[in-house]
């Protein structure tokens, strides 16, 4: 099954069709009347039986690894189980099938849920309100920087023109800001990964617009001067934006809010569960603490008495969404969170901690640990201790997938040379985390008995190590470029 | 215990003597003291399975579906069976961004399929791997204008939907980009005032079709104008409708964007949906988000992996083309087996029945004398009617007898108060649009 590598195109045989379309019932309107306004020839798309189509996609799908085919410690993606029954509930055909602009009163459900999940977000992250419409993470710190720039635009400070983001942000941060139009200020963290606060003090200026942080950070450590950082940024003027991404090591343990922070983005991709889908569809929910609501994206979600509204909000920075954001992403994450209450999510950052502080200590023999200390939710490696081998990170990770694993996040964060970042998450078993590590010491192992095999794996998996230098020189990016590069 | 959490008390205390702690609160030392959470959160108590479907169900009954008669960039085709149990798979929905393709050939293997059906629709080079949805990927088409301009003005005819031009206001504003809006004559752009405001600030015209008005504009002439000028030309379109319209690359475009909603994705209450964008390759590095691209495994092996990611946020940082991270990779399966599915015949035939229903329902609503043309020009699935009955009314009746349709474009411009907006696809039945149409030409 695995060495099944045909594309849809190649099974192409003129004539076939996966669909049976009613007939048509009208002789009097027939589209050729639209005459030049029509293309010349038909696109070339593939003309195959359904089962054609059923039984390419299936032989597709096991070239992949999902979370329910293995253990999945992708670093700073937050790779948890991502619960059936809200799958199921996504799929009920009072929610699959509202149109967007149908009439508030006949989707008050739609919108009850909607209102609901950002109060429960608010609550959570200890700020006042959320807007669900942003797309993704990355869409939702788009969104928040545009609610700190409408916010010190609304007060007359054109001045603050400049974002001050680490060197050890997650990379959507300074795209996001550059996006926004904001000059970015990027300040060295300390050896251990925390802001320098002598760098912080020495940038802080009255044209600083704010700063973007996420806590813990992309090292998995919880920078303990954060009360002072957050201080000292609100007394230079600046606002405090928070990268949710790290969302899940806090979960009952403390709010962004209660840090100082005045905006952030939830990535519910992560911490709440929903499925990533091969990158996507996320949701990046935006929120503000009091006093900046009024600038959260349009369309706003309302509530009257029992009845839900949607508005139009006149200080709103503008849309960033066609319509409410990917409803069915949020209406998943709202099922998590029901499922989960007031009892289990404050347990979510302590099993997830527990977890990848109990990966941390037992490789630490094996893997250069570069901080000391406790991590958070996930812990980093800076490659093997036994660096005579040659063998690297990279080699590592393959080598994880002949023995069933997935990969963690490498060479990320970009502070180390060899970064190996795991994220178990709380859904991970004593015994998954046991057997992770039993392999993780094997491959330490055999890097110095037979480094040979590590530099040439994976082995196992339906095709190897692959051409990177060759697919970005030939750019053959769709399958008419293939055609042409094969017939030369 | 708790079904999502697999540590047992016996698990714990081994885990805790491994990590040398006695208690749980030691790990979160570097938690201010302040700031530490010491109360339950204030939201509702955890639900069993049970109580959660019920919770649903009840949720569920507060929304009321309807047989659809509109669009205005959301509409009701028809989605095949085959879809929902192709991406319900776990490996396609449970797998993150292909980091590792070894173990995602799967991801990339549709990626590249989708890149290649996206340029057979558009008549374009090369396609990303998806956008969030057709509004965002129009605001990114104006960011790559910009790019490959150096200037900063936008033009918008205002026949494209005030949804996207809302969301490339928002973009633009923010980004520092100026945004003027090319005036509407008899439904379509303006060709005369187009040629006045181009001048050599502009760095993107945006023109959509069908537009707003469900009008196909032919914009013959547009792409010399615009070019002449040195700008660049981007073309929206609802992309189901390219299977047999001219294609932006047959008008003379050199950016394609809109949404793929049309290919077998449910209304979904407005998403997830699927943006698109398309362009000439001599234009791919300027192009937003993830790319896919063939190559050979170490034992000369077909495969397929993220190319051209020195554009991306991850390398570049601030200098990145965009800050897409996440897309909607799972939509462009929806799209590509939508489109594997239906083949060259089958989106042709979608096509004509929108349209020979469309048409029907047009010549219906006129007929009552309720409802009279706005524009005497070509359309295709969606239409445009001026009446003088009132919103509420048509609302109400619409409602009481299941239908939705018939919405007011005064939600976006007061100046289009008395015109209301249809659409029809191949799901509507003969029997559905003849009594959609009895029940409005029974209003007054």
């Amino acid at each position: 099954m695995k060495s099944y590598d045909r594309l849809i195109f190649e099974l192409s045989v003129p004539g076939r069709t996966g669909v049976s379309l009613p007939a048509s019932t009208s002789k009097k309107h027939k589209l050729a009347a639209l005459g030049s306004l029509l293309r010349n020839t038909a696109p070339a798309l593939p003309e195959v039986s359904e089962l054609d189509v059923v039984r390419h996609y299936t032989n597709l799908s096991q070239k992949n690894f999902g979370v329910e085919t293995g253990f999945y410690p992708l670093g700073s993606c937050t790779m948890k189980y991502n619960p059936k029954i809200n799958e199921e509930i996504a799929g009920m055909p009072a929610f699959a099938g509202l149109h967007p602009l149908q009439p508030a009163s006949q989707v008050q459900g739609a919108l009850r849920v909607y209102h609901e999940l950002q109060a429960i977000l608010s609550e959570l992250s200890g700020l006042s309100e959320f807007s669900l419409n942003p797309f993704a993470g990355a869409h939702g710190e788009l969104a928040g920087l545009m609610i700190i720039k409408a916010f010190l635009e609304d007060r007359g400070e054109f001045k603050r023109t400049k974002i001050i983001v680490p060197d050890s942000a997650h990379g959507t941060n300074p795209a996001s800001a550059a996006l926004c139009g904001f000059e970015i200020v990027e300040i060295p963290s300390t050896a251990e990964g925390f802001v320098d606060l002598d760098q912080l003090k020495a940038v802080l200026a009255d044209d600083i617009a704010g700063m973007m942080l996420t806590n813990p950070n992309t090292l998995g450590i919880f920078d303990k001067n954060i009360l002072e950082i957050t201080k000292l940024v609100h007394g230079a003027g600046g606002l405090m934006y928070y990268d949710g991404a790290n969302l899940n090591a806090i979960l009952g343990q403390c709010r962004p809010g209660d840090l100082g922070f005045d905006v952030m983005h939830i990535n519910l991709h992560k911490t709440f569960s929903t499925p990533h889908g091969g990158g996507g569809p996320g949701s990046g929910p935006v929120g503000v603490r009091k006093g900046l609501e009024r600038f959260l994206p349009n369309p706003q979600v309302k509530k009257d008495g029992g009845a839900y509204y949607v508005e139009k909000g006149a200080d709103a920075i503008g849309s960033v969404s066609g319509f409410f954001g990917n409803f069915k992403v949020w209406l998943k994450a709202y099922c998590y969170c029901l499922t989960l209450g007031k009892e289990h999510l404050k347990d979510v950052g302590r099993f997830a901690t527990i977890n990848a502080n109990y990966v941390r200590v037992a490789l630490q023999d094996d893997f250069v640990m570069p901080i000391r200390g406790f991590a958070m939710h996930e812990c980093v490696f800076d490659g093997l201790v036994d660096q005579s081998t040659g063998v690297t990170t990279l080699d590592v990770a393959k080598r994880l997938l002949d023995y069933g694993f997935h990969a963690p996040t490498i060479y990320f964060p970009l502070l180390f040379h060899q970064s190996i970042m795991i994220e178990p998450t709380e859904t991970e078993s004593k015994q998954t985390l046991d057997d992770f590590i039993a392999v993780m010491k094997k491959v330490a192992a055999e890097a110095k008995t037979e480094p040979d095999t590590l530099k040439t794996a994976p082995r196992t998996t339906p095709v190897t190590r692959i051409d990177e230098v060759y697919a970005a020189k030939k750019m053959i990016l769709t399958y008419q470029d293939y055609i042409a590069e094969s017939g030369r | 215990m708790f079904k999502y959490f697999p540590h047992t008390e016996a698990d714990l205390a081994l885990m805790r003597a491994k990590i040398g702690i006695r208690n749980d609160a030691e790990l979160f030392a570097d938690v201010p003291e302040a700031v530490r959470l010491k109360k339950d959160y204030r939201i509702p108590s955890a639900l069993s399975e049970i109580e959660l479907r019920a919770r649903l169900k009840e949720i569920a009954a507060m929304n009321q579906t309807a047989v659809v008669f509109s669009g205005l960039g959301a509409y009701d085709h028809y989605d095949p069976s085959v879809i929902p149990a192709i991406v319900a798979r776990q490996e396609f929905l449970t797998s993150y961004t292909p980091y590792q393709p070894e173990i995602a050939q799967g991801t990339l293997s549709y990626i590249f399929e989708y890149q290649s059906m996206v340029t057979m629709l558009t008549g374009m080079d090369v396609s990303n791997a998806s956008m969030y949805d057709g509004p965002t990927a129009a605001a990114e088409a104006c960011f790559m204008a910009e790019s490959m301009t150096k200037r900063k003005k936008i033009l918008i005819s205002a026949t494209v939907h005030p949804n996207i031009a809302e969301v490339v206001q928002t973009y633009a504003h923010f980004r520092g980009l100026a945004v003027d809006f090319i005036p509407v004559f008899e439904g379509e752009t303006s060709h005369e005032d187009l040629a006045k405001m181009l001048d050599d600030s502009v760095a993107g015209v945006i023109v959509q079709k069908p537009n707003y008005f469900g009008i196909v504009e032919a914009f013959a002439g547009v792409a010399d104008a615009v070019h002449g000028n040195g700008s660049v030309l981007i073309e929206s379109c609802d992309i189901s409708t390219l299977a047999v319209l001219k294609t932006p690359a047959e008008d003379g475009a050199d950016i394609a964007c809109g949404d793929c909603q049309a290919l077998g994705m449910p209304l979904s209450f407005g998403g997830p949906y699927l943006g698109y964008l398309a362009t000439k390759k001599q234009h791919v590095r300027r192009m937003p988000g993830r790319i896919c691209g063939q190559s050979f495994d170490k034992n000369g092996k077909r495969a397929f992996v993220l190319t051209l990611q020195a554009r991306e946020q991850h390398i570049r940082r601030e200098k990145a083309n965009s800050n897409i991270c996440s897309n909607q990779s799972l939509m462009a399966l929806y799209a590509t087996v939508y489109l594997s599915l239906m083949g060259p015949e089958g989106m042709k035939r979608v096509n004509e029945l929108s349209y020979e229903k469309a048409h029907r329902l047009y010549d219906l609503l006129v007929a009552t004398g309720k409802f009279a043309p706005v524009f005497d020009k070509p359309f295709l699935k969606e239409f445009v009617l001026h009446t003088s009955i009132d919103q509420t009314v048509i609302r109400k009746a619409l409602s009481d007898n299941g239908f939705f349709g018939a919405v007011s474009l005064a939600d976006y411009d007061d100046s289009y108060r008395d015109v209301v907006n249809f659409a029809v696809t191949e799901k509507r039945t003969d029997e559905e649009i003849e009594r959609f149409a009895a029940v409005l030409g029974g209003l007054s």
